[in-house]
Protein backbone atom coordinates (compact mmCIF):
# COMPACT_ATOMS: atom_id res chain seq x y z
CA UNK A 1 0.00 0.00 0.00
CA UNK A 2 1.55 3.47 -0.73
CA UNK A 3 1.78 5.82 2.36
CA UNK A 4 -1.21 8.68 2.81
CA UNK A 5 -1.72 11.40 4.86
CA UNK A 6 -3.97 10.58 7.63
CA UNK A 7 -6.82 12.22 9.70
CA UNK A 8 -9.34 11.16 11.94
CA UNK A 9 -11.66 14.41 12.35
CA UNK A 10 -14.39 14.02 15.31
CA UNK A 11 -17.25 15.63 13.14
CA UNK A 12 -19.23 15.72 9.97
CA UNK A 13 -18.02 19.64 9.61
CA UNK A 14 -14.55 18.54 10.08
CA UNK A 15 -14.58 15.54 8.34
CA UNK A 16 -15.97 17.69 4.61
CA UNK A 17 -13.48 20.68 4.85
CA UNK A 18 -10.64 17.45 5.52
CA UNK A 19 -12.51 15.91 2.27
CA UNK A 20 -12.41 18.99 0.34
CA UNK A 21 -8.71 18.38 -1.15
CA UNK A 22 -7.33 17.00 -4.05
CA UNK A 23 -6.88 13.51 -3.99
CA UNK A 24 -8.70 12.90 -0.22
CA UNK A 25 -10.96 10.03 0.15
CA UNK A 26 -13.54 8.86 3.02
CA UNK A 27 -12.30 5.78 5.21
CA UNK A 28 -15.66 3.94 6.76
CA UNK A 29 -14.40 0.44 7.80
CA UNK A 30 -12.01 -0.16 5.14
CA UNK A 31 -13.09 -3.92 4.82
CA UNK A 32 -13.22 -3.08 1.15
CA UNK A 33 -10.51 -0.17 1.07
CA UNK A 34 -8.11 -1.33 2.59
CA UNK A 35 -7.87 -4.62 0.17
CA UNK A 36 -8.33 -2.24 -2.61
CA UNK A 37 -5.56 0.14 -1.48
CA UNK A 38 -3.06 -3.03 -1.09
CA UNK A 39 -3.51 -4.44 -4.31
CA UNK A 40 -2.91 -0.85 -5.41
CA UNK A 41 -6.01 -0.08 -6.90
CA UNK A 42 -6.78 2.56 -5.10
CA UNK A 43 -3.78 5.00 -3.81
CA UNK A 44 -5.30 8.08 -1.83
CA UNK A 45 -2.98 10.97 -1.08
CA UNK A 46 -5.01 11.49 2.17
CA UNK A 47 -7.51 9.14 4.02
CA UNK A 48 -10.09 11.06 5.96
CA UNK A 49 -11.35 8.50 8.74
CA UNK A 50 -14.91 8.63 9.47
CA UNK A 51 -15.20 6.37 12.30
CA UNK A 52 -14.44 8.69 15.26
CA UNK A 53 -17.84 10.55 14.50
CA UNK A 54 -20.62 9.98 16.85
CA UNK A 55 -23.19 12.15 15.23
CA UNK A 56 -22.83 9.57 12.32
CA UNK A 57 -23.38 6.45 14.55
CA UNK A 58 -26.45 4.55 15.94
CA UNK A 59 -30.13 3.28 15.31
CA UNK A 60 -32.90 5.43 16.56
CA UNK A 61 -36.48 5.61 15.58
CA UNK A 62 -37.46 9.33 13.81
CA UNK A 63 -40.61 9.29 13.64
CA UNK A 64 -42.45 6.28 11.59
CA UNK A 65 -38.61 5.56 10.24
CA UNK A 66 -35.11 4.10 11.14
CA UNK A 67 -32.70 6.53 11.28
CA UNK A 68 -29.36 4.81 10.84
CA UNK A 69 -25.83 6.96 10.81
CA UNK A 70 -23.68 5.90 8.07
CA UNK A 71 -21.12 5.09 10.44
CA UNK A 72 -22.60 2.14 12.08
CA UNK A 73 -21.35 -1.23 11.48
CA UNK A 74 -23.00 -3.74 10.37
CA UNK A 75 -22.95 -5.57 13.37
CA UNK A 76 -24.74 -2.58 15.43
CA UNK A 77 -27.33 -2.98 12.63
CA UNK A 78 -27.70 -6.40 13.16
CA UNK A 79 -27.88 -6.21 16.71
CA UNK A 80 -30.39 -2.96 17.12
CA UNK A 81 -32.53 -3.19 14.41
CA UNK A 82 -33.60 -7.06 15.23
CA UNK A 83 -37.07 -5.67 16.59
CA UNK A 84 -37.69 -2.64 14.55
CA UNK A 85 -36.59 -4.23 11.34
CA UNK A 86 -35.55 -7.71 11.17
CA UNK A 87 -35.30 -7.62 7.40
CA UNK A 88 -32.53 -5.68 7.66
CA UNK A 89 -30.83 -6.91 10.72
CA UNK A 90 -30.98 -10.22 8.86
CA UNK A 91 -29.64 -8.74 6.03
CA UNK A 92 -26.48 -7.06 8.13
CA UNK A 93 -25.70 -9.68 9.93
CA UNK A 94 -25.20 -12.19 7.06
CA UNK A 95 -22.80 -9.49 5.58
CA UNK A 96 -19.06 -11.11 4.95
CA UNK A 97 -18.29 -12.90 8.40
CA UNK A 98 -18.21 -11.81 11.76
CA UNK A 99 -14.79 -9.68 11.92
CA UNK A 100 -15.79 -7.73 8.75
CA UNK A 101 -19.43 -7.08 10.42
CA UNK A 102 -17.63 -5.65 13.17
CA UNK A 103 -15.91 -3.07 10.97
CA UNK A 104 -17.83 -2.32 7.41
CA UNK A 105 -20.66 0.54 7.83
CA UNK A 106 -24.27 1.05 6.06
CA UNK A 107 -22.33 4.26 4.96
CA UNK A 108 -19.21 2.87 3.54
CA UNK A 109 -21.17 0.05 1.71
CA UNK A 110 -23.84 2.27 -0.22
CA UNK A 111 -21.65 4.83 -0.94
CA UNK A 112 -18.98 2.57 -2.54
CA UNK A 113 -22.20 0.26 -4.54
CA UNK A 114 -20.48 -2.49 -5.13
CA UNK A 115 -23.03 -4.39 -7.83
CA UNK A 116 -22.69 -7.25 -5.50
CA UNK A 117 -23.22 -5.52 -2.04
CA UNK A 118 -26.01 -6.57 0.36
CA UNK A 119 -26.92 -3.03 1.63
CA UNK A 120 -27.84 -1.29 -1.70
CA UNK A 121 -30.26 -4.11 -2.11
CA UNK A 122 -32.16 -3.07 0.97
CA UNK A 123 -31.83 0.64 0.73
CA UNK A 124 -33.54 0.15 -2.60
CA UNK A 125 -35.92 -2.53 -1.84
CA UNK A 126 -36.95 -0.33 1.17
CA UNK A 127 -37.51 2.93 -0.89
CA UNK A 128 -34.75 4.05 1.90
CA UNK A 129 -33.45 8.06 1.70
CA UNK A 130 -29.71 8.18 1.94
CA UNK A 131 -28.71 10.93 3.81
CA UNK A 132 -25.61 13.66 3.31
CA UNK A 133 -23.65 16.29 4.35
CA UNK A 134 -25.73 18.99 2.20
CA UNK A 135 -29.13 16.53 1.67
CA UNK A 136 -31.40 13.85 1.00
CA UNK A 137 -31.51 11.64 -2.07
CA UNK A 138 -34.02 9.19 -2.78
CA UNK A 139 -32.68 5.36 -3.22
CA UNK A 140 -34.17 5.48 -6.63
CA UNK A 141 -31.79 7.96 -7.72
CA UNK A 142 -29.19 6.97 -5.19
CA UNK A 143 -27.75 4.33 -6.99
CA UNK A 144 -26.59 4.89 -10.70
CA UNK A 145 -24.67 2.05 -11.94
CA UNK A 146 -22.16 -0.52 -10.80
CA UNK A 147 -19.57 1.64 -7.95
CA UNK A 148 -21.72 4.99 -9.11
CA UNK A 149 -23.55 7.26 -6.85
CA UNK A 150 -25.36 10.50 -6.90
CA UNK A 151 -22.95 11.41 -4.34
CA UNK A 152 -20.86 14.62 -5.03
CA UNK A 153 -16.96 14.51 -4.42
CA UNK A 154 -16.51 15.21 -0.91
CA UNK A 155 -20.28 14.68 0.12
CA UNK A 156 -20.58 11.68 2.80
CA UNK A 157 -23.52 9.57 3.45
CA UNK A 158 -24.18 10.78 7.24
CA UNK A 159 -27.32 8.54 7.64
CA UNK A 160 -29.63 5.92 5.89
CA UNK A 161 -33.54 6.16 6.94
CA UNK A 162 -35.39 3.49 6.29
CA UNK A 163 -39.43 3.28 6.11
CA UNK A 164 -40.26 0.34 7.40
CA UNK A 165 -42.53 -1.91 5.32
CA UNK A 166 -45.53 -4.31 7.05
CA UNK A 167 -43.04 -6.90 5.67
CA UNK A 168 -39.95 -7.87 4.09
CA UNK A 169 -37.10 -10.40 3.47
CA UNK A 170 -33.76 -10.76 2.21
CA UNK A 171 -33.03 -13.87 0.13
CA UNK A 172 -29.65 -14.13 -0.54
CA UNK A 173 -27.59 -16.95 -2.66
CA UNK A 174 -24.22 -16.29 -2.05
CA UNK A 175 -20.52 -16.88 -3.45
CA UNK A 176 -19.09 -19.46 -1.46
CA UNK A 177 -16.07 -18.21 -1.12
CA UNK A 178 -16.77 -14.64 -0.96
CA UNK A 179 -19.92 -14.79 0.80
CA UNK A 180 -21.20 -11.76 -1.14
CA UNK A 181 -24.31 -12.87 -2.80
CA UNK A 182 -24.09 -14.17 -6.41
CA UNK A 183 -27.65 -12.77 -6.63
CA UNK A 184 -29.64 -11.56 -3.70
CA UNK A 185 -33.02 -10.09 -3.66
CA UNK A 186 -34.46 -7.76 -1.46
CA UNK A 187 -38.81 -8.07 -1.63
CA UNK A 188 -41.08 -5.55 0.50
CA UNK A 189 -44.58 -5.33 1.16
CA UNK A 190 -46.67 -1.76 2.07
CA UNK A 191 -49.70 -2.95 1.68
CA UNK A 192 -50.46 -1.02 -1.58
CA UNK A 193 -47.29 -1.40 -3.17
CA UNK A 194 -44.67 -4.01 -3.34
CA UNK A 195 -41.15 -3.12 -3.83
CA UNK A 196 -38.25 -5.61 -5.48
CA UNK A 197 -34.58 -4.67 -5.37
CA UNK A 198 -32.19 -7.11 -6.74
CA UNK A 199 -27.90 -7.20 -6.34
CA UNK A 200 -25.19 -9.27 -7.59
CA UNK A 201 -26.90 -10.02 -10.90
CA UNK A 202 -26.85 -7.02 -12.73
CA UNK A 203 -23.75 -5.11 -14.69
CA UNK A 204 -25.50 -1.96 -13.95
CA UNK A 205 -25.48 -2.76 -10.32
CA UNK A 206 -28.61 -2.47 -7.82
CA UNK A 207 -31.55 -2.74 -9.76
CA UNK A 208 -35.78 -2.74 -9.17
CA UNK A 209 -37.20 -5.88 -11.15
CA UNK A 210 -40.51 -3.16 -11.72
CA UNK A 211 -42.37 -6.22 -13.58
CA UNK A 212 -42.45 -8.16 -10.45
CA UNK A 213 -43.00 -5.54 -8.42
CA UNK A 214 -46.17 -4.83 -10.62
CA UNK A 215 -47.54 -8.83 -10.82
CA UNK A 216 -47.14 -8.72 -6.87
CA UNK A 217 -48.67 -5.28 -6.47
CA UNK A 218 -51.97 -7.57 -7.01
CA UNK A 219 -51.43 -11.16 -6.34
CA UNK A 220 -48.35 -11.23 -3.66
CA UNK A 221 -47.80 -15.06 -4.20
CA UNK A 222 -45.25 -16.94 -5.81
CA UNK A 223 -47.31 -17.86 -8.75
CA UNK A 224 -47.52 -14.23 -9.44
CA UNK A 225 -44.01 -14.40 -10.17
CA UNK A 226 -43.70 -17.97 -11.90
CA UNK A 227 -44.94 -16.50 -15.34
CA UNK A 228 -42.21 -13.65 -15.57
CA UNK A 229 -38.71 -13.64 -17.17
CA UNK A 230 -35.79 -11.96 -16.78
CA UNK A 231 -33.57 -10.64 -19.71
CA UNK A 232 -30.26 -11.68 -18.88
CA UNK A 233 -28.74 -9.26 -21.81
CA UNK A 234 -27.43 -6.64 -19.13
CA UNK A 235 -26.70 -9.60 -15.89
CA UNK A 236 -22.83 -10.06 -14.95
CA UNK A 237 -21.40 -13.29 -16.32
CA UNK A 238 -18.26 -14.93 -15.01
CA UNK A 239 -16.67 -17.68 -13.82
CA UNK A 240 -18.91 -17.80 -11.27
CA UNK A 241 -22.37 -18.00 -13.23
CA UNK A 242 -23.63 -16.45 -16.67
CA UNK A 243 -25.68 -13.86 -17.21
CA UNK A 244 -28.46 -16.41 -17.84
CA UNK A 245 -27.63 -18.39 -14.91
CA UNK A 246 -28.29 -14.98 -12.44
CA UNK A 247 -31.48 -13.95 -14.31
CA UNK A 248 -32.60 -17.36 -13.59
CA UNK A 249 -31.54 -16.69 -9.84
CA UNK A 250 -32.87 -13.31 -10.04
CA UNK A 251 -36.66 -14.75 -10.52
CA UNK A 252 -36.21 -18.24 -8.14
CA UNK A 253 -35.11 -15.87 -5.35
CA UNK A 254 -37.62 -13.16 -6.16
CA UNK A 255 -40.15 -16.28 -5.75
CA UNK A 256 -38.53 -17.60 -2.48
CA UNK A 257 -38.79 -14.54 -0.86
CA UNK A 258 -42.37 -14.35 -2.03
CA UNK A 259 -43.32 -17.73 -1.01
CA UNK A 260 -41.29 -16.72 2.76
CA UNK A 261 -43.36 -13.73 3.15
CA UNK A 262 -46.91 -14.88 1.71
CA UNK B 1 3.64 10.32 10.77
CA UNK B 2 0.78 9.32 13.70
CA UNK B 3 1.33 8.99 17.26
CA UNK B 4 -0.87 6.16 18.51
CA UNK B 5 -2.14 5.28 22.07
CA UNK B 6 -4.00 2.18 22.83
CA UNK B 7 -4.13 -0.36 25.32
CA UNK B 8 -2.99 -4.10 24.55
CA UNK B 9 -3.63 -7.30 26.43
CA UNK B 10 -4.47 -4.70 29.56
CA UNK B 11 -1.38 -2.89 29.29
CA UNK B 12 -0.41 1.08 27.83
CA UNK B 13 1.71 1.13 24.61
CA UNK B 14 1.73 3.64 22.23
CA UNK B 15 4.04 4.58 18.99
CA UNK B 16 4.54 6.20 16.02
CA UNK B 17 2.93 4.87 12.54
CA UNK B 18 2.59 5.95 9.26
CA UNK B 19 -0.50 6.62 7.71
CA UNK B 20 -0.52 2.86 5.98
CA UNK B 21 1.06 0.69 9.10
CA UNK B 22 -1.78 -2.20 9.60
CA UNK B 23 -2.47 -3.05 12.71
CA UNK B 24 -1.24 -6.28 12.67
CA UNK B 25 2.00 -4.80 11.75
CA UNK B 26 2.29 -2.37 14.86
CA UNK B 27 1.42 -5.58 17.26
CA UNK B 28 3.91 -7.72 15.31
CA UNK B 29 6.94 -5.72 14.22
CA UNK B 30 6.87 -2.92 17.24
CA UNK B 31 5.17 -4.55 19.97
CA UNK B 32 6.52 -7.79 19.37
CA UNK B 33 3.11 -9.69 19.44
CA UNK B 34 4.18 -12.25 17.06
CA UNK B 35 1.22 -14.64 18.24
CA UNK B 36 -0.95 -12.74 15.58
CA UNK B 37 -0.79 -13.97 12.19
CA UNK B 38 -0.53 -13.03 8.73
CA UNK B 39 -1.99 -15.46 6.26
CA UNK B 40 -3.82 -13.91 3.24
CA UNK B 41 -3.60 -10.39 3.96
CA UNK B 42 -6.68 -9.85 2.35
CA UNK B 43 -9.45 -10.18 4.64
CA UNK B 44 -10.12 -13.93 4.28
CA UNK B 45 -8.49 -16.56 6.16
CA UNK B 46 -8.84 -14.74 9.78
CA UNK B 47 -5.22 -15.95 11.09
CA UNK B 48 -4.82 -12.04 12.30
CA UNK B 49 -8.06 -11.83 13.96
CA UNK B 50 -7.78 -9.93 17.24
CA UNK B 51 -10.05 -7.82 19.93
CA UNK B 52 -10.76 -3.99 19.43
CA UNK B 53 -13.00 -2.48 21.97
CA UNK B 54 -14.59 -6.46 22.48
CA UNK B 55 -15.00 -7.37 18.73
CA UNK B 56 -13.44 -9.51 16.62
CA UNK B 57 -11.01 -7.53 14.22
CA UNK B 58 -9.05 -8.75 11.26
CA UNK B 59 -5.89 -7.03 12.03
CA UNK B 60 -4.38 -6.80 8.65
CA UNK B 61 -7.44 -4.85 7.36
CA UNK B 62 -7.25 -1.87 10.01
CA UNK B 63 -4.87 0.74 9.87
CA UNK B 64 -3.05 1.06 13.41
CA UNK B 65 -4.22 4.61 13.52
CA UNK B 66 -7.95 3.71 13.65
CA UNK B 67 -7.19 1.46 16.76
CA UNK B 68 -5.81 5.29 18.44
CA UNK B 69 -6.87 5.44 22.11
CA UNK B 70 -8.94 1.54 21.60
CA UNK B 71 -8.89 -1.68 24.01
CA UNK B 72 -7.13 -4.22 21.95
CA UNK B 73 -6.79 -7.92 22.65
CA UNK B 74 -4.49 -10.33 21.28
CA UNK B 75 -3.92 -14.32 21.48
CA UNK B 76 -0.95 -13.66 24.11
CA UNK B 77 -3.62 -12.04 26.54
CA UNK B 78 -5.60 -15.03 26.42
CA UNK B 79 -4.01 -17.13 28.62
CA UNK B 80 -4.95 -17.24 32.47
CA UNK B 81 -3.05 -14.81 35.17
CA UNK B 82 -1.44 -17.89 36.20
CA UNK B 83 -0.09 -18.89 32.48
CA UNK B 84 -2.01 -21.81 32.35
CA UNK B 85 -3.93 -21.97 29.24
CA UNK B 86 -7.60 -20.49 28.80
CA UNK B 87 -10.57 -22.68 29.13
CA UNK B 88 -10.84 -22.33 24.94
CA UNK B 89 -6.83 -22.90 24.82
CA UNK B 90 -7.62 -25.86 26.83
CA UNK B 91 -10.19 -27.06 24.68
CA UNK B 92 -8.20 -27.06 21.92
CA UNK B 93 -5.75 -29.38 22.94
CA UNK B 94 -7.73 -31.31 24.53
CA UNK B 95 -9.61 -31.88 21.42
CA UNK B 96 -6.64 -31.70 19.01
CA UNK B 97 -8.14 -28.87 17.45
CA UNK B 98 -5.11 -27.90 15.49
CA UNK B 99 -2.49 -29.66 13.15
CA UNK B 100 0.41 -27.06 12.05
CA UNK B 101 -1.20 -24.25 14.22
CA UNK B 102 -1.03 -21.30 11.82
CA UNK B 103 -4.99 -20.69 11.81
CA UNK B 104 -4.94 -21.37 15.71
CA UNK B 105 -4.57 -17.46 17.38
CA UNK B 106 -7.13 -16.38 15.33
CA UNK B 107 -9.43 -19.28 15.62
CA UNK B 108 -9.12 -18.79 19.47
CA UNK B 109 -9.63 -15.24 19.17
CA UNK B 110 -13.03 -15.72 17.20
CA UNK B 111 -14.17 -18.70 19.41
CA UNK B 112 -13.63 -16.10 22.50
CA UNK B 113 -15.77 -13.41 20.22
CA UNK B 114 -18.56 -15.89 19.27
CA UNK B 115 -19.07 -17.78 22.87
CA UNK B 116 -18.92 -13.78 24.83
CA UNK B 117 -21.80 -13.28 22.50
CA UNK B 118 -23.82 -16.89 22.48
CA UNK B 119 -22.42 -19.08 25.45
CA UNK B 120 -23.85 -22.10 24.44
CA UNK B 121 -23.75 -22.05 20.10
CA UNK B 122 -24.84 -25.10 18.50
CA UNK B 123 -22.62 -26.91 16.12
CA UNK B 124 -24.27 -24.80 12.90
CA UNK B 125 -23.92 -21.49 14.76
CA UNK B 126 -20.28 -22.19 15.40
CA UNK B 127 -19.66 -23.19 11.98
CA UNK B 128 -21.41 -19.92 10.63
CA UNK B 129 -19.34 -17.95 13.09
CA UNK B 130 -15.98 -19.58 11.73
CA UNK B 131 -17.04 -18.12 8.00
CA UNK B 132 -14.21 -15.74 8.22
CA UNK B 133 -11.43 -18.45 9.76
CA UNK B 134 -9.82 -20.34 7.47
CA UNK B 135 -7.78 -23.62 8.49
CA UNK B 136 -6.46 -26.08 5.67
CA UNK B 137 -5.55 -29.13 8.15
CA UNK B 138 -8.34 -30.33 10.46
CA UNK B 139 -10.98 -30.09 7.85
CA UNK B 140 -12.91 -27.94 10.97
CA UNK B 141 -14.42 -31.06 12.75
CA UNK B 142 -11.96 -30.79 15.75
CA UNK B 143 -12.15 -27.17 16.35
CA UNK B 144 -15.59 -27.28 16.19
CA UNK B 145 -15.44 -30.13 19.07
CA UNK B 146 -13.24 -27.76 20.92
CA UNK B 147 -15.58 -24.42 20.85
CA UNK B 148 -18.53 -26.89 21.82
CA UNK B 149 -16.30 -28.17 24.54
CA UNK B 150 -15.03 -24.95 25.68
CA UNK B 151 -18.55 -23.44 25.86
CA UNK B 152 -19.18 -26.45 28.06
CA UNK B 153 -21.52 -28.90 25.98
CA UNK B 154 -21.11 -32.16 25.25
CA UNK B 155 -19.03 -33.67 22.29
CA UNK B 156 -19.32 -36.95 21.34
CA UNK B 157 -16.33 -39.04 21.51
CA UNK B 158 -14.71 -40.14 18.07
CA UNK B 159 -16.33 -42.89 16.10
CA UNK B 160 -13.81 -46.29 16.87
CA UNK B 161 -12.48 -47.69 13.96
CA UNK B 162 -14.44 -51.09 12.51
CA UNK B 163 -12.58 -53.41 14.12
Amino acid sequence: MHNFEYVRPKTIDEAVSALSSDEAQPLSGGQTLMPTMKARLAAPEKLVSLTAIDEMKGVRMDGDQLWIGGGTTHATVARETADSYPALSSLAGRIGDPSVRSMGTIGGSIANNDPSACYPAGALGSGATIVTNTREIAADDFFQGMFMTALEEGEIVTAVKFPIPQKAIYQKFIQPASRFPLTAVFVAHFGDNVRVAVTGASGGGVFRWTEAEEALASNFTGDAVAGLSVSAEDMISDLHGSGEYRAHLTKVMTKRAVDALA
Amino acid sequence: MNSIKMRVNGKEVSGTVEGRTLLVDFLRKDLRLTGTHVGCDTTQCGACVVHVNGNPVKACSMLAAEADGAEVGTIEGQANADGSLSVIQAAFQEHHGLQCGFCTPGMIMAAASLLKENPKPSEHEIREYLDGNICRCTGYHNIVKAILAASGQEVAPPAMAAE
